[in-house]
C-alpha cells in the first residue's frame, strides 16, 4: 500500500515510529497533487515548498524530541475560505481575488498547533454558496469517481482531493449540508459538528447562525482524529460552546451496544433516487444485524427545510456579504461615477450570479414589511424543526437516512435550475437549521459505480454517539476502502 | 419666542460615548485623537471572518447610566444588525440594539429658572458608533480614519417633552454632569463623546386651534449653545414657513436640516421621503444578553447616592435653601464633593455652602471632574474661613485679597493675612478712641442720627473701619459705635 493510500491514523503511528517522515509523506502528497490535480482540479493555491518546509520543521521538533501534536505532521487540505495570514483566502470569488487575510483563524491556529502540514487551499462554490463546486470563480472540480461529474458542494475541492488521494484529511465547511454532500457524492466521511462546537473565527462567514467547520476524510476514525484537533471553546466566537473536548479517535472505535436506530419515514419519498434508496436501507440491515434497534421516526417539520433554509441562509448572507464593497479590500471597479456606482460596479463584477441571487433574496426577506412573513416565519418553522428532532431523539440515538437524494450528477446538469440544485440539499439543511451533528459516510454505490452516501444525524453535542455509530457500520463493510479511479474525462 | 403664539416642543437622541478601554466588540483602544487608523484591528475594520465579542465593561457602564436615568433595566437584552451603506462602517451594517434595548422609561428632571421639567427617557440602548470620512478639498478622493468605528455608545432617546431651547440646553448639561459624575462618559461634545440631534416642531395656537408643524430633525449640533440656538431658529422657521404654506405634521415628510452655525441658520440636509430600510436582523454572531440581579445590584453599589438624593440631604439635612442645594449638586460631583470635604473641617453648611458658591467656583476654570480641579484646596479654604470666623480677618479681605492670593501664589492663608498685612486688630481701646474721634468730628451726621435717621450709623462706621484701614472688625465697630451713641 503507498503512503497516500493509507490513513491519516496510519501515517501517524508510521512517522510516531519514525518508519517514515513528514517530509516523505507531504512529498508523496504533492506528487500525487501534481500527477492527478490539472484533471481533477481541486487546488487553488498550492505551494509545494512551503508544505515541505513546514514538514521539515515537524520532522525536526520530532527528532528534537520535541511535541509534534495531535496530527504530527500529516497533511491536511484547507478550504478556501478560512483565513490564514499573508495566504490568499478567495472564497472562490472574484471578490477576493487578490485578498490575503491578515490573521489565523481558529482553525488553523488548532491545526498548526496539532503539528499538521497545510497543503494548500482547495476550491469551493463562491462564498459556500451552491451544491456543485460549480459556481467557483475559478475552476470546476471533477469528482474523482467520475470527471464528468460534479464532487458537490460547497466543499467540492476539500471532498474531491481526498477522494483522489490527494491529501488524507481536508477542512470542510457546512452551512446546508456542504461538508456532507460532496462527501456522499466522493464516497468518503464528512462531518458536520454541532453549531459551536469549533470555532468560527476567521471563517468568512456565509450564513453565521448555520456556519460550521468540520472534517473530511476517507473514514470514520481519521475524521474523528481531525475533530479532535480543531474542536473546543473560543473566546472569540460568542456562540463557540464551552463543553471539552472528548478524545474521539479513541472513543469512536468503542462500538454502541444498545444503539437504537430512527429511520425517516419521511425521507423515503419523492425525490430520492431508487439505487440510493436501496442502498440506505440495507445500511439499515447492517446495523439491525448488528444489534441496533431499527424504529421509524418523523420529521414532519423537515418538509418545509429547503424554504426556512433559503429564508434563514439568504438574509444572513445579505448582510454578512455587505461588507464587499471596494472600499476597504477586495475587488474595486476600476471605473465608476461615484460612491454609489463604486459599490455597484465593484459589487456587480465581484460576485458571481448564485452570491447575487441569495443577497437578492435575502434582502427581500429582511425588507420592512416582508421581514414578519419571510425571516420571522422562517425562525418559527426552524423552532418547530428543532422540536421535531427533539421528539425524534426521545425515542433513539440516531437518526438515519440518505445524506442526498442522487449519486453525483453530471458537471452543467443543474446549473441553470437553481431550484433543483437546491434539492440536492433536502436531507441535510434541517440539520444546520437545528444546529445538530450531522456524519454522512459511504454505503454503497450505484450501477455506474458513483458513491452513496448514509448520513446519521445525532442530538447537540452527540458527535461521540455518531462517530461510534458510522465506525460499526465501517467495520462491517468496506465501501470506505474502495478508490476512486479518475476515470472518464471532462 | 414669547412674542409668537406657538409652543416648541423638542424630543433629543443624544449619543454618549462610554469610557471604557477597548472598542465594544474588540480590544482595539479608545483614545481620542490619535493618528488615524491606529486604533484599528481586522475585526474593526470588518475583514472577512471576524466576529464581535461584547466588552462587559461597556454593558456595566451603560447600565449605571441607565439607572442613573431612572430607567428600567432589561433583564434579557440582544444586539440586531442595522444596515446602511457608508464607507465609515466598515461591515455596511451596525451592531446596535432594535427591538430589546437595555433600559426604557426613565426621566430626567431638568431645572430653568426654579421651574423643574420632567423629560421623559423613551429608552437607552448600545450601538457601535462608525468611523469618520475625510474628504480631501483637493483631489476629488475621500479618505476613511476607523479610529472611531467600534466605539462603544449609548443613545439616550427622549419624549418630545422640551419645550425652550433653555429647557433643552438645561437637559443636555445635566445629562453631561450626571454621566461625568458616574465615570460613564466624559461627554465632550467638541470630541464627539457628546452627540446631539433635535427633533423640533411647534405647536400653534390660533383662533383657538391648535396647529402642529411638521417634525424637523436638526443634526450638526457640536455644543449645547449650538443646539440652543438651532432650536430657536428652527421654531422660528417653521412658524414662518407655517404661515406661508399651512403644512401641518402628517403633510409633510419628516425632514432633516443642518445646522451652519456661521450662518446662524438650519439648512436642507435630505429629505426622508420614506423611513430608510434598515433591514435590522437579530446579531447572529453575538448571544443574547442577561441581566442578573446580582450584577444589577454590583452596579447600583457604584451608582451610589444619586443626585436627587444628595440634593434631598443637602436641603433637608443640611438646611440649605433649595437653590443653593441644586447649585451645588447639578455643578458636578466634583463641586458637591468639595462641599461635603470643606464641612469635614468643622465649616457649618451655609458658610461652606456660599463660600463654594460664591468665590470657589468664580475662581475655578476648566472642567470640574473631581474636588481637585477646584481652585484650592478645601483643608485650605477651611483656614480662611475661620480666619473669618474668629474675627481675625475681615470677610470683604478674605474674599477680594486673601483667596486671590492663596490661589496665585498657593501660600496658606495664615501667611497670606501676614504678609498683607490684613490682620483684624481686636484691641477694643483703639477701636473706642478712634470712635470717639468720629463722633467728635462728624457732629452732625451724630445729630442726624439722634433725629432718627438710621442710616446715619452706615456713615460712622465707614469712617471708622476708614481710619483704621480696615483692620477692625465690623461687627466689633458697631457694637462700640451703637453703645458710645446709647443705643442698645
Amino acid at each position: 500500500m503507498s503512503i497516500i493510500e493509507k490513513s491519516a491514523c496510519e501515517l501517524i503511528e508510521m512517522l510516531g515510529n519514525r518508519e517514515i517522515s513528514s517530509r516523505e509523506v507531504t512529498a508523496a502528497f504533492c506528487d500525487r497533487i501534481e500527477a492527478v490535480d490539472s484533471r481533477v482540479r481541486a487546488f487553488l493555491h498550492y505551494d509545494r515548498d512551503q508544505a515541505l518546509r513546514r514538514a521539515d520543521e515537524i520532522d525536526h521538533r520530532r527528532s528534537a524530541g520535541q511535541e509534534v501534536g495531535l496530527l504530527a505532521g500529516v497533511p491536511v487540505a484547507i478550504k478556501d475560505i478560512l483565513c490564514a495570514r499573508g495566504e490568499p483566502t478567495t472564497c472562490g470569488s472574484k471578490m477576493l481575488e487578490h485578498f490575503k487575510a491578515p490573521y489565523d483563524a481558529h482553525v488553523i491556529e488548532r491545526l498548526d498547533r496539532a503539528g499538521a502540514v497545510r497543503l494548500g487551499r482547495v476550491n469551493m462554490d463562491e462564498f459556500a454558496m451552491g451544491s456543485s463546486c460549480e459556481n467557483s470563480a475559478y475552476q470546476k472540480t471533477a469528482n474523482p469517481w467520475d470527471l464528468r461529474r460534479v464532487p458537490g458542494g460547497s466543499s467540492g475541492g476539500s471532498a474531491a482531493c481526498v477522494a483522489a488521494l490527494e491529501a488524507p484529511l481536508s477542512i470542510g465547511t457546512d452551512t446546508g449540508g456542504s461538508i456532507r454532500q460532496p462527501a456522499s457524492l466522493c464516497g468518503i466521511v464528512g462531518l458536520k459538528p454541532t453549531y459551536g462546537r469549533v470555532s468560527r473565527f476567521g471563517l468568512v462567514a456565509y450564513a453565521s447562525s448555520l456556519d460550521q467547520i468540520g472534517p473530511m476524510a476517507r473514514s470514520v476514525v481519521d475524521a474523528a482524529l481531525l475533530l479532535e484537533a480543531i474542536a473546543g471553546h473560543d473566546p472569540r466566537d460568542s456562540t463557540s460552546l464551552p463543553h471539552p473536548v472528548p478524545p474521539y479517535r479513541q472513543s469512536c472505535q468503542q462500538p454502541l451496544p444498545k444503539l437504537r436506530v430512527g429511520v425517516v419515514t419521511d425521507y423515503f419519498g419523492e425525490g430520492l433516487d431508487e439505487e440510493v434508496a436501496v442502498a440506505v436501507k440495507k445500511a439499515i440491515e447492517v446495523y439491525r444485524s448488528l444489534g441496533a434497534t431499527i424504529v421509524d421516526v418523523r420529521l414532519p417539520t423537515s418538509a418545509h427545510a429547503i424554504p426556512t433554509y433559503y429564508v434563514v441562509a439568504t438574509a444572513e448572507a445579505s448582510s454578512n456579504l455587505a461588507r464587499y464593497d471596494g472600499v476597504h479590500y477586495g475587488h474595486r471597479a476600476k471605473e465608476y461615477r461615484d460612491l454609489v456606482d463604486m459599490y455597484k460596479r465593484s459589487r456587480g463584477e465581484g460576485f458571481g450570479h448564485e452570491v447575487k441571487r441569495r443577497i437578492m433574496l435575502g434582502t427581500l426577506a429582511l425588507s420592512a414589511g416582508r421581514r414578519d412573513a419571510f425571516y420571522n416565519k422562517a425562525l418559527q418553522v426552524r423552532r418547530l424543526l428543532r422540536g421535531d428532532y427533539d421528539a425524534a431523539f426521545q425515542q433513539c440515538d440516531v437518526v438515519l437516512g440518505p445524506t442526498s437524494p442522487t449519486a453525483a450528477f453530471k458537471l452543467g446538469e443543474k446549473s441553470d435550475d437553481p431550484l433543483a440544485m437546491y434539492l440536492s440539499d433536502i436531507y441535510t439543511v434541517a440539520t444546520n437549521l437545528a444546529g445538530l451533528p450531522g456524519l454522512s459516510l459511504p454505503c454503497g454505490f450505484t450501477k455506474s459505480g458513483l458513491p452513496i452516501g448514509l448520513q446519521l444525524q445525532g442530538p447537540a453535542m452527540a458527535e461521540e454517539t455518531l462517530l461510534r455509530a458510522g465506525y460499526m457500520y465501517e467495520q462491517a463493510t468496506d465501501w470506505h476502502r474502495q478508490t476512486a479511479p479518475l476515470a472518464g474525462t471532462s | 419666542m414669547a412674542t409668537h403664539p406657538f409652543e416648541i416642543i423638542v424630543g433629543l437622541e443624544v449619543h454618549v460615548q462610554l469610557l471604557t478601554e477597548s472598542k465594544l466588540f474588540c480590544s482595539d483602544g479608545t483614545k481620542f485623537g490619535q493618528p488615524p487608523n491606529t486604533l484599528v484591528s481586522p475585526i474593526s475594520i470588518g475583514m472577512p471572518g471576524v466576529l464581535p465579542v461584547m466588552n462587559r465593561r461597556a454593558l456595566e457602564l451603560a447600565i449605571k447610566a441607565g439607572l442613573a436615568l431612572q430607567c428600567q433595566i432589561a433583564r434579557f437584552t440582544k444586539w440586531d444588525r442595522k444596515h446602511y451603506y457608508y464607507p465609515d462602517l466598515p461591515k455596511n451594517y451596525q451592531i446596535s440594539q432594535y427591538d430589546m434595548p437595555f433600559a426604557t422609561e426613565g426621566y430626567l428632571d431638568v431645572d430653568v429658572e426654579g421651574k423643574t421639567t420632567k423629560v421623559r427617557l423613551i429608552r437607552v440602548h448600545l450601538e457601535e458608533d462608525a468611523g469618520k470620512n475625510l474628504h480631501d478639498d483637493h483631489g476629488g478622493d475621500s479618505l476613511v480614519d476607523l479610529n472611531r468605528a467600534g466605539m462603544p455608545l449609548i443613545e439616550i432617546v427622549s419624549y418630545p417633552d422640551i419645550r425652550s431651547a433653555a429647557e433643552a440646553g438645561a437637559y443636555l448639561e445635566k445629562l453631561r454632569t450626571l454621566m461625568r459624575d458616574l465615570d460613564v462618559s466624559d461627554c465632550e461634545m467638541q470630541e464627539g463623546s457628546l452627540r446631539c440631534d433635535a427633533n423640533v416642531n411647534i405647536a400653534i395656537t390660533k383662533e383657538g386651534k391648535t396647529y402642529k408643524t411638521p417634525i424637523v430633525e436638526v443634526k450638526n449640533l457640536n455644543s449645547i449653545k449650538m443646539v440652543e440656538k438651532s432650536i430657536t431658529y428652527e421654531a422660528g422657521r417653521q412658524y414662518d414657513q407655517w404661515e406661508k404654506d399651512g403644512k401641518v405634521i402628517g403633510q409633510a415628510p419628516k425632514q432633516t436640516r443642518g445646522w451652519d452655525e456661521a450662518r446662524g441658520v438650519t439648512r436642507p440636509q435630505r429629505e426622508k421621503e420614506e423611513e430608510a430600510d434598515y433591514r435590522y436582523f437579530p446579531e447572529p454572531d453575538l448571544v443574547p444578553v442577561v441581566i442578573t440581579e446580582e450584577m444589577l445590584a454590583r452596579i447600583k453599589g457604584e451608582v451610589g447616592e444619586s443626585s436627587q438624593q444628595r440634593k434631598d440631604r443637602y436641603r433637608d439635612q443640611l438646611g440649605l435653601s433649595e437653590y443653593n442645594a441644586s447649585v451645588l449638586v447639578d455643578k458636578g460631583r466634583g463641586v458637591a464633593d468639595y462641599f461635603d470635604a470643606l464641612m469635614s473641617h468643622d465649616i457649618d453648611a451655609k458658610t461652606a455652602a456660599n463660600w463654594v458658591i460664591n468665590d470657589v467656583l468664580a475662581h475655578s476654570t476648566g472642567r470640574i471632574k473631581v474636588m481637585h480641579d477646584l481652585a484650592v484646596e478645601p483643608s485650605s479654604l477651611a483656614e480662611l474661613i475661620k480666619l473669618v470666623k474668629g474675627n481675625k480677618l475681615n470677610l470683604n479681605d478674605a474674599r477680594e485679597r486673601v483667596l486671590r492670593e492663596m490661589i496665585s501664589t498657593g501660600k496658606d492663608a495664615s501667611t497670606i493675612v501676614q504678609e498683607l498685612g490684613l490682620e483684624v486688630v481686636v484691641d477694643t481701646a483703639a477701636i473706642e478712641a478712634i470712635v470717639d474721634t468720629v463722633l467728635a468730628d462728624m457732629s452732625k451726621v451724630v445729630d442726624d442720627f439722634r433725629s432718627g435717621k438710621g442710616k446715619a450709623l452706615g456713615a460712622l462706621v465707614g469712617q471708622v473701619m476708614k481710619r483704621s484701614q480696615g483692620k477692625f472688625p465690623p461687627a466689633l465697630v458697631n457694637e462700640i459705635l451703637n453703645k458710645k451713641l446709647g443705643v442698645s
